[in-house]
């Protein structure tokens, strides 16, 4: 609590020459950052966390690898409070004291619908892909990274999240979908990506350049009745990332599974495995500013993407409408 | 061998008699008051939707007939319904045609499979808002096969299509197949319902819920009528 008087003082000397104050202040300021690594956690805490209350919570857990996370460990409890409750609530309800400021808004634990998911749209994500989430944030979101924390500590959380909702503890996770291993980039690929990009009709709300301003994209609301904006691709930078990650890998994912809780459908019943990688190689390149392969492959082909023929060999399924014949997908 | 031979004249026995001492609520449901205007709908953005539609086709939240009728409304025994549990296994089927959910309000019952079409040159994504029961979202492009799905709690459920905003439907899931939807007259018939007391909820996506209690003794038809206050907002 002595701090409270030096940091009047450093304030005091931003405005005026506080006697005495400008010396001092650098020598404190000094101190109080040495401090901030040594103090113990109670003098870190925000004003609202005071010493665990006894609560008694559900006891659920959480597998991830060899690491077992229990909601009703001192961790979860006391994390959950520290860093969680001020977006997502003390309630698990989203609806924390920050959440009116937040868009998009923090996920509300007590529906338990996940938008980053490895499993099939409705059904609950496994403890993984929460530890992933907590671990890598979400990109255009106020859900920050928090590698700051011991993954013992990560996994305590994913168990304690599960508190908030009853199908935790009668359904199980989805089962992940299978990602089969990418095959090469071509200029084949990317042409029969976009064929599918137009087809699907992505561009209804990414845009036909995948600028997240397709004719759809500004009546675009989530499960909640929130505003809520396409991913624009053509912003991406070197180190973008999508809400749910940044490989390859990850964007295969987005799709097929859907983005649940927002307008972003899954697509897994209507895209064949091999047809999902064309589509992801050629979203890459819309990602123009991004060094990537796909990006390397279509200058080698002097940036012009041939128009897709269908082949007899494509894994397609038939595609009915005849007004679609240059474009494959569906089944 | 003799109880087995005997068994199929029980069932019809059963069934006839049940039949035959069934009653039948029917009735009309209408409004008081001034509904809301509907608006039409501008499909310009899909082409081939729009051109389904040589007269611009209107919203659906509220839709009236002659003689101050109430359409689209959900009428089914909420209370004391013989069939809870047992699930139709007939296919019912909710079709996406000219970028218009056909039927507007689909009831079924709780557990029963039903079928998602998209009769459209167009992709659609069907996404149901259940707060009770789990929220999907699935794309489906022109061509592709029916999805099959099915809720578990009963709950009307609104549905749209965030591809095309002015596509909006609802699901009534309910704990019974003794239901109807008010037509154009505003009338509804609930049929083949054994002698008891029942409770008859009509429902209305935008003006509520409204109830009603029966008693059916025997073979004979009850009149029930709804009115619901409107308003133009």
């Amino acid at each position: 609590m002595n701090s409270l008087k030096p940091m009047r003082c450093i304030s005091a000397s931003l405005f005026t020459a506080t006697p005495g104050c400008t010396t001092l202040g650098t020598a404190i300021l000094g101190l109080i950052l040495a401090a901030a690594f040594t103090v113990p956690a109670s003098a870190q805490d925000a004003p609202d966390v005071g010493p665990l209350r006894p609560v008694v919570v559900k006891p659920m857990e959480s597998h991830i690898g060899n690491l077992i996370g229990h909601s009703t460990s001192d961790n979860a409890k006391y994390d959950y409070r520290r860093f969680c409750a001020g977006c997502h609530g003390v309630a698990g309800d989203g609806n924390g004291e920050n959440a009116v400021w937040l868009d998009p808004k923090p996920r509300d634990f007590t529906i338990a619908t996940f938008k980053c998911r490895s499993t099939l749209t409705g059904t609950l994500p496994t403890d993984e892909d929460l530890f992933n989430t907590i671990g890598r944030g979400i990109a255009n979101s106020n859900m920050p990274v928090w590698n700051t924390i011991s993954h013992q500590e990560r996994a305590d959380l994913v168990a304690y999240i599960k508190i908030f909702s009853p199908r935790w503890e009668h359904e199980k996770a989805g089962t992940p979908i299978t990602v089969p291993p990418e095959p090469p980039v071509t200029i084949e690929s990317i042409s029969h990506g976009k064929a599918l990009f137009t087809k699907l009709e992505c561009w209804k709300c990414h845009g036909p350049h995948g600028e997240g301003d397709g004719p759809s994209a500004s009546t675009l609301t989530d499960s909640k009745d929130n505003p809520i904006r396409p991913y624009n691709f053509a912003i991406a930078g070197n180190d973008s990332r999508f809400k749910c990650g940044s490989t390859n890998q990850d964007i295969y994912k987005i799709f097929m599974t859907g983005v649940d809780g927002t307008p972003m459908p899954s697509f897994a019943d209507v895209i064949q495995p091999n047809d999902a990688w064309d589509l992801v190689h050629f979203l890459r390149t819309l990602q123009v500013h991004r060094h990537s392969k796909e990006n390397e492959v279509l200058r080698a082909a002097h940036g012009v993407i041939p128009p897709y023929v269908e082949q007899k060999t494509s894994s397609l399924a038939p595609v009915a409408p005849a007004d679609n014949k240059t474009s494959g997908g569906g089944q | 061998m003799r109880t087995k031979q005997m068994l199929p004249v029980l069932l019809m026995v059963l069934v006839c008699s049940s039949l035959m001492f069934a009653g039948t609520v029917s009735g009309k449901v209408t409004y008081t008051g001034t509904p809301a205007h509907q608006k039409p709908i501008d499909m310009s953005k899909e082409p081939s939707c729009a051109k389904q539609h040589p007269t611009p086709i209107t919203t659906e939240t509220v839709v009236t007939g002659a003689n101050n009728a109430l359409d689209n409304v959900v009428v089914y025994v909420s209370a004391g319904a013989p069939d809870e549990g047992q699930v139709p296994t007939q296919a019912i089927t909710y079709t996406q045609k000219g970028c218009q959910y056909i039927p507007h309000v689909l009831p079924m019952h709780v557990g029963q499979e039903f079928d998602i079409i998209n009769d459209d040159q167009t992709s659609h994504n069907i996404h149901p808002l259940p707060k009770v029961n789990i929220e999907w979202n699935k794309s489906q492009p022109p061509g592709t096969p029916p999805i099959k799905e099915k809720y578990d709690k009963p709950e009307f459920i609104e549905v749209k299509c965030n591809i095309h905003p002015w596509m909006h439907g609802y699901f009534a899931v309910l704990k019974t197949s003794h239901y109807d939807i008010s037509k154009e007259a505003g009338d509804f018939k609930l049929p083949n319902l054994p002698a008891g007391k029942y409770t008859i909820t009509a429902w209305h996506e935008k003006y509520g819920t409204q109830t009603a209690d029966v008693t059916i003794t025997g073979n004979e038809t009850k009149d029930v009528n709804f009115t619901f206050k409107a308003t133009p907002y």
